[in-house]
């Protein structure tokens, strides 16, 4: 099975095609400026950033390493498909309640990085969190906002589990 | 943490929540690179490999035959002025006949894809002749050495002479220090997007940027065009740090689109971001502390030379707050210090949160502590000793007429409690060396360290700048219009809270920032709160007079007698409420206001004149885990008490803090461009190392409110304190650790294993 | 846009070895955690990629009495935790200092060796278990030792045509271990970086260090001398490994690697830094 010119990706559960590229591209690049996701962001090209997160098959990896024209046939989850009806989720939320958010160029990629470590590991101690984020720099905040909008999220989810 | 509450209004005081916070962790919002327009071209820059060569020919012809190029512009393309700059016009837009740093734009191209551009860049035979590069101070300030631009090789010398320059204390201590080369490194990267008009009469310009109106006058110098016809509308900040405080893609962009009659769009990768922008000053300091018996500090001594590289930026500036920042936030009445800042075949240096101030703060904190060891007094009680009180004199001359709560800073951040030893198990990420699993809980030393700055707000040495903004009330809605660049720091929270305070509105609108207004002046120095919130406050207060005024002449009072409560217009003197809603339904009422700082004077030969504006002071205590075997360092906690007159948000003031401290725990322990005979050895995230998440230490932060009467809201400016006396206060806590006399930052594993 | 590239994209080995041997320069892309690197800045130009991510056999291990192959895709994120993670712990540990989660999660051994970076992070491990390379072509399997496949900076001994199918590792007894020295507390490329494995069956130590040599060094003089010291085929005690024997193993290690100076560090520096691993590494499996 080749890949040329034209190839299809299911991106948030739809199929999408993608034409008139150049093979060389990177999923990031085929995200941003083929299918017009400009959710998710480039900022160093080289995986040492985390921006680019989205899930492939259900893992957290940066977008910009991987050739687009290798993933057809994976399942791909943007920062768009984490509010898919356009409500905010429950960590996108809390990253605005606790002040997370300065410029915002590292928050979508981290929002795919706390929504897939909370569905893995739903009350992380801190240092999981950390190492988990790991991934993912902020040069705004200092981290410490994040990791309270992380607790936030788990405190709520635990409540709102409780609760049933 | 006061968090927001469905009964509390988001007035000023209040944890009041970011409006463009949503969009952002949607991925909706549109910052600078998430632009695009029909029919758009992509642009790149072809930039020199040398450090210093003269350009001996260019040959386009191979580029242009590569199918999707649509144009190439060399120095000769540029239709006004060949150069542009912050302070001095010295940086070309393309290189002419000579290169002065590796990176320093030679051609630019327009094309259909970025990959045929990087094709075109690839096809362009530039031939050099290579030149040894100046590459130290020492080169720079021999005058024999040979001058690499028209201008000469000293960008400034500025000596600060005080009071009794020959007396002398009981106690000398003497140190000299090394700042290394930090980088902004924001996370969104170089970005513009020009639409050139038709006729190519004028163009309009989406771009990243601090400062709207200073690139557009630069801009529309180097395009030949007035400057109406340059319009600047800000695309969304990716972080910025003073690195977008000088032109880098901005006049590239313009001309391409101009040519091509086309919108092109420009982006810059990481690799070409670390060679796109200045980079802080590093340099060397070398002081020599005078002081009583008892402690007092009686005179300073020293040099200070900071390596600007190869174009002017702002460095004349940065050497200006530099030197007038070196006593540190102490008394002190005699000094004779001589400053430099040079030029070099190195990268171009310019503005970074701190502007010179971080480099002095490194060195006189070194000061102070060597001090303390030499008089057998503790850290705290050396710096509380000569703490500075509101009235004391720089050694400028120059009163602070501040709230100077230095002494309060230091006690307050005394009293917090030291974080617990350390107790893990082996393998614990908490461990220096984190998932490296180099250090086994043995092998740690626990160090503690302390810094304290003083830092001016605003800009100084005679640059007065003013800040404008328009508030228009209409049916209970407020709107405001300004052209601060929001860059994260949290200026459009500021805007509508006090437009909600002043006018009893809820619904606050912001308008498009762009430069259809005044100049607000650049976001840096610490200045929009004052300057930009001094503007919207000045016109939200006017539009609110004439409100009083009408509703006055309504019920026959006095408008003096109105006053806001809540949502409401209420008669002081009287029975009358009336929502503001209700008063201005049916009315637009518009106001502008430019509000301006008290002026400042410019220094004389020796140093002296009251040069700055403001200032604000902080104190920052470290607590270090080292593994002194291998030299490996985990910042356990930062604790802070920082200056901020009054809170204006809790929850973005603390994002501001812990996010200078990260920024200069960087400086303190990673991050360093290495240059190597003008080489930048490291110009990607893998080698240019940022703290992570698990670099983070637990900050703990107290906000000492002494209200400001000089500052329009009584709140100082918080964005550079965090990030200038954490450095020193990190450093310190590694020599508590290890015994050893660090004088330099970034600290190496070698430096501290002594290897 | 120019030049045809072609992505393949084979859904088994058998299928990829055919493909492989009608391109026999086609590139080989696994996690893209190097390739992509390259790709994005413009040093690599693919033409002809064959992606292996959807191969399943690469993606799969299989544990025997005495050995554990590891197929070439699987990702480190897999080998953190659970059975290999049990039976290796220096391979976990090593698996774990690789980037980022994000770069875990897509990268693998296949593309450590493939890369054969002197700085690959799980290359250590696999020299301190004389692991074993798996590589297919349409000729047939072969096997080399990793040893013998890690042949210098970037070069290794894969012909033309041949994939990389897995590594497989021979179970020891006893205590092993990896460290990782860089400048921040994660997402570090290594500065130093050492593997000690204590095989009680045997009767060996291997001490293989990491970024301080032009390919992954095996410190045969520092073992051996070891084992002269100490009897290897019972645990080690403090007793046994005094102060006097780590320091000396640690001396020799240092003077085994063979570092340089770089923008990252000072070869004086990874010389000392190995020094103190080794030792440590020693330490930890005495006690």
């Amino acid at each position: 099975m080749t890949t040329n010119e034209m190839y299809s990706l299911t991106v948030n559960g739809e199929h999408r095609d993608v034409r008139d590229s150049w093979i060389g591209e990177s999923l990031l690049y085929v995200l941003r400026e083929r299918l017009g996701l400009m959710g998710s962001k480039g900022a160093c090209e080289q995986g040492e950033c985390g921006s680019c997160t989205v899930l492939l098959d259900g893992e957290a990896i940066c977008s910009c390493l991987v050739l687009s024209a290798s993933a057809v046939d994976c399942d791909i989850r943007t920062i768009e498909g984490m509010s898919p009806l356009g409500t905010p989720s429950d960590v996108q939320q809390a990253f605005v309640e606790e002040g997370a958010v300065q410029c915002g160029f590292c928050t979508p990629g981290l929002v795919v990085a706390v929504h897939h470590l909370l569905e893995h590991n739903p009350d992380p101690a801190p240092l999981e969190v950390k190492e988990a984020l790991s991934g993912n720099i902020c040069r705004c905040t200092g981290y410490g906002r994040i990791f309270a909008a992380v607790e936030k999220v788990v405190e709520v989810r635990k409540a709102n589990g409780a609760g049933r | 943490m006061s968090t927001k509450t469905t009964t509390q209004r988001d007035v000023l005081g209040t944890s009041a929540l970011r409006p463009d916070g949503i969009a952002k962790t949607q991925g909706d919002f549109a910052f600078s690179s998430d632009y695009t327009a029909e029919n758009m071209l992509w642009g790149a820059t072809l930039r020199s490999p040398h450090p210093y060569a003269r350009i001996v020919s260019i040959d386009l012809s191979e580029a242009w035959k590569i199918n999707g190029v649509e144009t190439i512009l060399l120095a000769s393309d540029v239709p006004g002025k060949l150069t542009y700059g912050l302070i001095s016009s010295d940086q070309p837009v393309f290189a002419t006949d000579v290169v002065r740093y590796q990176g320093e734009p030679v051609a630019a191209v327009a094309a259909d894809h970025p990959e045929t551009c990087r094709r075109a860049l690839a096809a362009i035979r530039v031939v050099y002749e290579v030149m040894s590069p100046l590459s130290t101070i020492e080169q720079a300030l021999d005058p024999s050495t040979p001058p690499i631009h028209p201008e000469g090789n000293v960008f400034r010398h500025q000596r600060i002479k005080s009071g009794n320059p020959d007396i002398v204390g009981d106690v000398v201590v003497e140190g000299t220090y090394e700042i290394g080369m930090q980088d902004q490194a924001f996370l969104g990267l170089e970005s513009a997007l020009a639409y050139p008009d038709p006729g190519g009469e004028g163009v309009e310009l989406v771009v990243a940027t601090q400062w709207l109106h200073e690139d557009q006058k630069q801009i529309a110098d180097c395009l030949g065009l007035p400057r109406e016809k340059v319009r600047l509308t800000l695309g969304g900040v990716g972080g910025a740090f003073g690195a977008r405080e000088d032109i880098s893609l901005q006049v590239h962009t313009c001309l391409l689109a101009l040519r091509t009659g086309r919108p092109v769009k420009m982006q810059y990768s990481r690799e070409e971001s670390f060679f796109g922008h200045v980079h802080r000053h590093p340099g060397v300091i070398h002081l020599r502390h005078h002081a009583t018996r008892d402690g007092r500090i009686v005179k300073i001594e020293g040099t200070m030379k900071l390596d600007g590289g190869a174009y002017a930026s702002t460095s004349s500036a940065v050497l200006t707050n530099g030197v007038t920042h070196l006593q540190g936030p102490y008394k002190c009445e005699n000094a004779l210090i001589d400053s430099w800042v040079v030029r070099s075949n190195n990268p171009p240096c310019g503005a970074m949160r701190g502007f010179g101030v971080v480099q002095a703060c490194f060195a006189h904190e070194g000061q102070m502590d060597k001090l303390a060891s030499a008089l057998g007094l503790s850290p705290v009680e050396i710096r509380l000793i000569n703490a500075m009180e509101t009235g004391d004199k720089l050694l400028t001359g120059q009163p602070v007429d501040s709230v100077a709560p230095v002494a309060r800073c230091i006690r307050e951040t005394d009293a917090i409690p030291l974080p617990p030893p350390l107790d893990v198990t082996p393998g614990s990420l908490a461990l220096p060396g984190g998932s490296g699993r180099t250090t086994d809980p043995g092998h740690v030393k626990r160090g503690v360290g302390w810094g304290v700055s003083i830092k001016n707000l605003m800009y100084s040495d005679g640059f007065d700048d003013t800040a404008e903004a328009r508030c228009t009330l209409s049916n209970g809605v407020a709107t405001v219009k300004f052209a601060t660049a929001e860059v994260g720091q949290g200026f459009v929270i500021l805007a509508q809270q006090i437009a909600r305070s002043v006018l009893g509105v809820d619904t606050v609108v912001l308008d498009t920032i762009d430069t259809k207004i005044g100049s607000a002046g650049s976001t840096s120095a610490s200045r929009q709160t004052w300057m930009s919130g001094g503007a919207v406050d000045g016109a939200c207060r006017r539009v609110r007079e004439r409100l009083f005024e009408h509703i006055a002449h309504q019920h026959g009072l006095d408008p003096h007698q109105l006053d806001i409560e809540d949502t409401d217009i209420v008669d002081t003197m009287g029975p009358l409420r009336v929502p503001v809603a209700q008063a201005s339904a049916g009315l637009t009422i518009e106001e502008t206001f430019l509000h301006r700082h008290r002026a400042t004077e410019e220094l004389d030969e020796n140093g002296q004149g009251n040069c700055h504006v403001a200032f604000a002071f902080v104190a920052h205590r470290a607590v270090v885990d080292v593994d002194t075997e291998l030299g490996l360092v985990k910042v356990v906690q930062v604790a802070t008490a920082q200056d901020v007159g009054r809170v204006l948000n809790p929850l973005a003031l603390l994002g501001q803090l812990e996010g200078g401290i990260a920024q200069g725990l960087g400086l303190a322990v990673m991050e360093e461009i290495v240059v190597d005979n003008g080489i930048v050895r490291n110009p990607s995230f893998t080698d240019y190392l940022l703290p992570t998440a698990l670099d983070a230490p637990d900050v703990v932060a107290i906000p000492i409110e002494e209200y400001e009467p000089l500052s329009p809201l009584g709140a100082k400016g918080v964005g550079e304190p965090p990030c200038i006396s954490v450095t020193p206060a990190i450093v310190a806590a590694i020599r508590d650790a290890t015994g050893r006399d660090l004088s330099r930052t970034p600290v190496r594993p070698q430096d501290i294993c002594g290897v | 846009m120019g030049d045809v590239v072609t992505v393949h994209r084979p859904q088994s080995l058998a299928e990829a070895v055919a493909v492989a041997a009608d391109h026999p320069g086609a590139h080989l892309l696994a996690g893209g955690t190097d390739t992509m690197v390259e790709v994005n800045f413009s040093k690599f130009k693919p033409e002809d990629v064959i992606a292996l991510r959807q191969i399943s056999e690469l993606r799969s291990f299989s544990v025997g009495a005495d050995a554990v192959r590891i197929g070439s895709g699987l990702p480190y994120k897999a080998m953190e935790t659970g059975e290999i993670a049990d039976i290796f712990p220096a391979l976990a540990q090593a698996a774990r200092t690789v980037g980022s989660p994000q770069i875990r999660a897509a990268g693998t051994l296949g593309g450590n060796l493939g890369t054969c970076s002197p700085a690959g992070d799980g290359l250590p491990v696999l020299a301190a278990l004389d692991a074993t390379v798996h590589l297919v072509s349409r000729a047939g399997e072969r096997t080399v030792p990793v040893a013998e496949f890690m042949v210098g900076v970037k070069k290794n001994s894969r012909q033309p045509g041949e994939i990389i199918s897995a590594v497989t590792l021979p179970r020891t007894r006893g205590y092993q271990g990896y460290s990782k020295v860089g400048v921040r507390n994660a997402m570090v490329i290594s500065v130093a970086s050492a593997c000690f494995v204590h095989d009680r069956k045997s009767s060996s130590v291997r001490l293989a260090l990491g970024a301080v040599g032009p390919t992954v060094i095996r410190c045969r003089d520092a073992e051996s001398w070891l084992a002269a010291q100490v009897d290897l085929s019972k645990a080690l005690t403090r007793h046994d490994v005094t102060d006097a024997i780590t320091a000396e193993f640690s001396r020799r290690a240092s003077s085994e690697a063979k570092p340089i100076t770089d923008h990252r560090s000072t070869a004086d520096y990874r010389r000392h830094a190995v020094g103190v691993l080794a030792s440590r590494l020693l330490r930890r499996a005495a006690s």
